[in-house]
């Protein structure tokens, strides 16, 4: 988030001054652009950066509302104790639907939500206990120090003060260890498995958070309008959520309220000046709200803070601080010591054995070049070893430990640190920030701390190894830029850097050179061989022989998802078996 | 319950999950060829079914005007893209399609209204009304955002369906409306009493589903459907132009959605807004059947149908949950029986 904090400084001002400026009818809107902004802020971490779609969060606007309402009139309770039951509910509810969710994949998820919401919906409007359809009225008002906060302005302070909290965390968090993940997750969550991010544990965590903010609005929705019935949690307001959210701008924290504040203000003076307008009764205002989304979205389909945004001055980027304390390194096997062992592994996909019989070895300090033509296996075998896929027989040890049934997170954990073949950025953050998520297996601070910024000092290391391991590969230059505006071989380079920041004991690089242009193989070497100076362990996946000739200590040759052949480079080049297999034999 | 209830329930569920799922096959096919999840089916639905009462009442239906005025917006945008692309030559299929046809069927309806013609005439009429706002309203609302993500589609559903339910309103009114059967006839087969309504509903359904696989096996435009949906970039390469399919995909979804509203509109009463609860029981049919599967999609309809008339029977004010909320174990089942793994949405 390279924004600048005046925006926000200077919108907490604004905030602070409109109950003295604007008319009290304005109040009560930015009240309800309060709580919608809240529920939306959820959504926009939730869908817009995570990926993860969802038309359910009035259920949990809903829960909250009722849980509250029940306790204050039934049970008499003060409302800041219901505040914590309605949110205990509302994380139990998230959890339990989290579970059973999202494992689906994205469609099914968004469409269980729809479901949730509507069965939701009737149940609030038949359950007796609940008011049925007429709701539960009577609700008391908070009351800060004993003063009852009854009227629209003098909530109005309780709700932004939450909802201000709410985006300035939320700020703080994609600024984090956990914010990088998190927005790495919606379209490279293979590659942020594979440095130790617990994706799944992520997104329950992220759905849990939209679920509790969505529950505070809720709980300042019924002890703001004191009432509570089922048509404010029906499924159409799920779906006024996300409009809000997309409008605004789905990828930005800013987008929450700016689209909270449109869809509000537009409806409330369709609703106003529509009628008046055609003399005529009738739902024209949705008509033409309708309509004015459509034009919108085919204006602007990321929504209206992007737009905003370009007018925004941008932050000059903190740089790494070079007096961050470096982060522990680990203990390096000593050279010559065997790293890994592939022990006759096979896998089959259907009738096709991609890999058969494949025994290898790789000790610390050498580096092993794995090579063969086009479809013969090699990626395959990356893939194994990684834990990406399970071998169906054959073991895989790494440093005497069986690794084949870890699975991609406990593999990383041991230092078994990959690269891809096809570059796995996240093009819109920035280079540092992608190195960055190489080191996640190095910090330990979680989400809430994140949120309070008190993991500042964890941060500062995390970027200052970012930018040495940038620097140690000559990106020193680029550390802002987006990673998406380099060229190939940069990326490719910088994938390289994100691998050697997870400190590894085994670096696995998987085609580096495909697809590059000459000079860049020449740069690509060139680094390659200066790690191979300082004695790091690598297994080089490629099919380029010219490129791995004078760089690796070993061969393995594969063709046919079978070992071909072993040795040095010089036999190897001269090896009858493998000349056939490259250059074709003679029939 | 005795025997003879449990049948008729049996009946009545058959006949509505016949209807749920057709709609299931129309949101599946716009889904995989456009990625757009179809909520104003539900529109369609409800304007054919009212459209067949206010013919049936001898009113010109308010069907006419939107079409009209769509078919002039959607000429509008094309001509002034043709022009500007140079191609004067497009104008008179432009006009043809989006100007001539919806006249010449609006004209046909103002015919029709005041002759009460046979219910099976005034049917042809309301499709011939209705299915060209499936292409007009794919021209203007999703055309120009083809290559949005899902969510940008999605919500551009919801505008549509805002849009198309208050021009309901205005044009339809709020007063529901219940056309009369095709048929008052029913036979008996022992003890159950069937009627010929919804012999109409099964066989009419079976029909359309035969057809559509017809459709998608046989014939070059169903093959350059399906390509589409598979790759779109591949389907592009080989020369299907993707526009057309997803203009093409539109008119069958638009053509069920009428379909689906006639046959309804006989067994309950049909409002303005009506129509986004049942097809929002399709989708749940086409969840339950996988989101993939055109056979199993149209199982798991048809299995709604039944659940909601049973549950309409032992627990009526929570029949919506009921049904909403079986999607619920569905999913848990799926969950569980699909192994784990990391997917990566594409860019």
């Amino acid at each position: 988030m390279m924004r600048a904090r005046w925006p926000l400084v200077a919108f907490v001002l604004a905030i602070a001054a409109a109950p003295w400026i604007v008319p009290p009818f304005y109040v009560t809107l930015l009240n309800y652009i309060g709580l919608a902004g809240l529920v939306v802020l959820g959504l926009v971490l939730l869908t817009g950066i995570a990926g993860i779609v969802s038309f359910g969060q009035q259920a949990f606007v809903g829960i909250a509302a009722y849980t509250t309402a029940l306790l204050t009139t039934a049970m008499g309770l003060s409302p800041w104790v219901s505040l914590f039951a309605s949110l205990a509910v509302v994380g139990a509810f998230g959890l339990l639907l989290g579970a059973i969710t999202l494992r689906l994949s994205g469609h099914y998820l968004a469409i269980a939500t729809i479901a949730w919401g509507i069965a939701l919906y009737y149940v609030f409007g038949n359950l007796p206990g609940l008011g049925q359809y007429s709701g539960i009225d009577d609700l008391p008002p908070i009351a800060l120090f004993g003063w009852p906060l009854d009227t629209a302005p003098r909530i109005y302070y309780l709700i932004w003060t939450i909802t201000i909290l709410a985006l300035a965390a939320a700020m703080n968090l994609l600024d984090s260890r956990s914010g990088r993940a998190l927005r790495a997750l919606r379209f490279r969550g293979v590659m942020a498995e594979s440095f130790g991010v617990d994706t799944a544990r992520l997104k329950v965590l992220v759905f849990l958070y939209a679920a509790l903010l969505a529950g505070v609005s809720g709980w300042l929705h019924a002890h703001f309008l004191r009432f509570v019935s089922p048509h404010a949690f029906g499924v159409n307001a799920g779906i006024d959520y996300l409009f809000m959210a997309v409008i605004g701008g789905a990828g930005q924290v800013w987008g929450a309220l700016i689209g909270a504040s449109v869809l509000t203000v537009l409806r409330e003076w369709l609703k106003d000046i529509l009628p008046a307008a055609i003399q005529r009764t009738g739902n024209y205002e949705i008509v033409v709200f309708g309509v004015l989304m459509l034009l919108l979205l085919q204006r602007t389909r990321n929504g209206i803070a992007p737009a905003l945004m370009r007018w925004l001055p941008k932050r000059t980027p903190r740089p790494p601080s070079p007096d961050a304390e470096p982060l522990p390194r680990r203990a390096q096997p000593e050279p010559g010591r065997m790293l890994l062992e592939v022990d006759g592994v096979r896998i089959r996909f259907g009738g096709l054995v991609a890999v058969n019989r494949m025994s290898f070895s790789v000790r610390s300090g050498e580096i092993l070049g794995l090579i063969g033509p086009n479809g013969a296996g090699k990626t395959t075998m990356f893939n194994l070893i990684t834990g990406v896929l399970p071998p169906e027989s054959g073991q895989i040890r790494f440093l005497g430990e069986r690794i084949d049934r870890l699975g991609q997170r406990r593999i990383a954990e041991r230092g078994l640190v990959r690269t891809f073949q096809h570059v796995n950025l996240v093009s819109t953050m920035s280079v540092l920030e992608n190195v960055a998520i190489g080191a996640h297996l190095r910090g330990t601070s979680g989400t809430l701390a994140a949120m309070a910024h008190l993991e500042r000092g964890e941060e500062e290391r995390l970027r200052a190894e970012a930018a040495r391991q940038l620097r140690r590969v000559g990106l020193g230059e680029h550390l802002f830029e987006p990673a998406g505006s380099l060229a190939l071989g940069q990326q490719r380079i910088v994938e390289i850097a994100r691998a050697l920041a997870a400190d590894p004991v085994l670096l696995l690089l998987d085609e580096p050179a495909a697809g590059l242009r000459y000079g860049e193989k020449q740069a690509l070497a060139e680094l390659l061989r200066r790690l191979r100076d300082e004695r790091i362990s690598v297994l080089l996946v490629e099919h380029d022989m010219d490129f791995v000739m004078g760089l690796v200590d070993r061969l393995v040759v594969m063709d046919f998802g079978e070992k071909l052949a072993e040795g040095a480079p010089q036999a190897i080049q001269s090896d009858a078996a493998v000349l056939e297999a490259y250059l074709g034999g003679i029939e | 319950m005795t025997f003879d209830i449990a049948l008729w329930l049996t009946q009545d569920g058959i006949t509505n999950g016949a209807i749920y799922a057709l709609l299931a096959l129309a949101l599946l096919l716009v889904f995989a060829v456009t990625r757009v999840i179809f909520v104003p089916q539900g529109e369609f639905i409800s304007y054919a079914a009212l459209s067949m009462g206010m013919l049936q009442l001898g009113q010109l239906p308010g069907t006419v005007w939107v079409l009209i005025g769509g078919g002039l917006l959607a000429a509008g945008l094309d001509a002034a893209k043709a022009v500007r692309d140079g191609m004067p030559g497009r104008l008179p299929r432009i006009a043809a399609m989006y100007v001539v046809v919806p006249v010449a069927v609006s004209a046909i309806a103002a015919w029709a209204a005041p002759r009460q013609l046979s219910p099976w005439l005034q049917a042809l009429v309301v499709l011939g009304l209705v299915v060209p706002l499936g292409p007009i309203l794919y021209r203007i609302a999703y055309q120009p955002l083809a290559s949005a993500s899902v969510l940008v589609l999605f919500v551009v559903s919801m505008a549509a369906h805002y849009v198309l339910t208050g021009l309901g309103l205005v044009f339809f009114g709020g007063e529901g409306l219940r056309a009369n059967a095709f048929s008052d006839a029913s036979f008996s087969a022992g003890v159950l009493n069937v009627g010929a309504q919804s012999i109409v509903v099964v066989v009419t359904s079976l029909v359309v589903m035969a057809a559509l696989w017809l459709f998608f096996e046989r014939t070059l435009y169903g093959k350059a459907l399906r390509a589409t949906a598979i790759n779109r970039v591949g389907a592009r390469l080989v020369g299907v132009r993707t526009e057309l399919s997803g203009s093409l995909s539109f008119v069958l979804a638009a053509f069920i959605g009428a379909l689906s509203g006639i046959l309804i509109a006989p067994i309950t009463t049909i409002y303005y807004d009506t129509g986004l609860m049942i097809g929002l029981k399709g989708f749940v049919g086409a969840i339950l059947g996988g989101m993939a599967s055109y056979p199993l999609a149209a199982l798991g309809a048809l299995g709604i149908g039944l659940l909601e008339s049973f549950s309409s029977f032992w627990a009526s004010a929570l029949k919506e949950s009921i049904v909403f909320t079986v999607i619920i174990p569905v999913l848990v089942w799926r969950s569980l029986t699909s192994r784990h793994h990391v997917e990566d949405e594409e860019e």
